[in-house]
C-alpha cells in the first residue's frame, strides 16, 4: 500500500560517522575521475569547513588566528573550557540571485568547528577577540603562574 | 647563505600566489563574483582589466603576530586569480566592493546586449 504523506526530506544522521563515510566514498570515486588539485579542493566534503587556524605564542600572550572570510560578528562564537578553547559559527549564505546561473561555487556555507587545547593556563576574563578583514584573531593573556620566570643566579 | 629566488621570462623575481575560492553567478542584468581573500582589505586589492581579461590580486595586510609559531595553517601569500570576461559585460561600471576579507564583484552587462521587449504598434 503506497501511503499519501507529504515527501520530507531525510533527518541527517546523527552518528557523525555515517555522513562522512558516504562522502568519503564519493571522495573516492572523484579521486579517479579528477586532477589531484581538485581533489584537494574538494576534501572539505569529508570535514565540512575547516577554517585555517595559527596559534601563536609569547611570553606574555597566546594569540590564535583564525580565517573566517565573510561573517557576521555576531555569528561567530568563541569559548574556553577547561583549557580548551573552541571557536564555532555559521556562515549563512545569501540568497539574493535567484534566477540565477551559478558558474562557480567554491565557497562553503554552513557550520564550522574548531577547538585547540591552549597549552598554557590564561587569565580567562582577559581574553580577547577581534574580527578584521575577515580575520579573527583572539589574545589569550597567561596567568602570572604560567609565564616564563626569570631566576637571576648570584655567584659568589 | 640566501637562496636566488625563482625568477620569470622578463626577469622579476617570481611571486607565489594562492587562489581565492569564488562563486560567480549570473543575472539578466549581469554576473556577480564573490571571492574570498581573507586578510585583504579595501587598499589590499587591485583589480587589472587587459583586454577580455580580468586580474585579481589581493595583498595580505595582516600585522605579522609576534612569538614562536605552535600551530599553522594559515597561508602568508597573496591571492591571485585571473578570469576571462564575458564580452558582453561593460567594463567601464564594473564596481567593487570588499567586506570582511570578501571581494563582491558587480560587472554589469552592458546596455544593447540585454533582452529588451519591442513594442509591436
Amino acid at each position: 500500500m503506497n501511503s499519501l504523506t507529504r515527501w520530507q526530506r531525510p533527518v541527517l544522521s546523527t552518528w557523525p560517522g555515517f555522513g562522512r563515510l558516504t562522502d568519503l566514498r564519493d571522495d573516492i570515486d572523484r579521486l579517479f575521475e579528477s586532477p589531484l588539485t581538485e581533489w584537494a579542493r574538494s576534501s572539505n566534503l569529508l570535514s565540512g569547513w575547516n577554517p585555517a587556524l595559527d596559534l601563536y605564542e609569547d611570553k606574555d600572550n597566546l594569540y590564535v588566528k583564525v580565517e573566517l572570510p565573510g561573517m557576521k560578528r555576531e555569528d561567530i562564537d568563541v569559548s574556553l573550557h577547561e583549557g580548551s578553547l573552541s571557536i564555532s559559527g555559521e556562515r549563512k549564505g545569501e540568497e539574493k540571485h535567484e534566477d540565477a546561473e551559478v558558474y562557480r561555487a567554491e565557497r562553503f556555507f554552513g557550520r564550522f568547528q574548531r577547538t585547540v587545547t591552549v597549552p598554557a593556563s590564561v587569565a580567562v576574563d582577559k581574553v580577547k577577540a577581534q574580527y578584521k578583514d575577515g580575520i579573527l584573531t583572539i589574545t589569550l593573556p597567561k596567568t602570572e603562574e604560567a609565564k616564563p620566570k626569570h631566576i637571576d643566579v648570584n655567584v659568589s | 647563505m640566501q637562496t636566488e629566488p625563482r625568477r620569470t621570462t622578463d626577469g622579476r623575481p617570481e611571486q607565489e600566489y594562492v587562489s581565492p575560492d569564488v562563486n560567480i553567478v549570473e543575472t539578466k542584468d549581469g554576473y556577480v563574483l564573490e571571492a574570498e581573500m581573507p586578510g585583504v582589505s579595501k587598499d589590499g586589492l587591485e583589480v587589472t582589466l587587459e583586454g577580455n581579461e580580468m586580474t585579481l590580486v589581493g595583498h595580505r595586510q595582516n600585522e605579522a603576530v609576534t612569538g614562536t609559531p605552535l600551530f599553522r595553517e594559515c597561508k602568508l601569500l597573496d591571492f591571485r586569480r585571473v578570469f576571462e570576461l564575458d564580452p558582453a559585460i561593460d567594463t567601464a561600471r564594473i564596481a567593487a566592493k570588499m567586506d570582511q576579507g570578501v571581494l563582491s564583484l558587480t560587472l554589469p552587462k552592458s546596455e544593447k546586449v540585454k533582452p529588451h521587449k519591442i513594442a509591436v504598434n
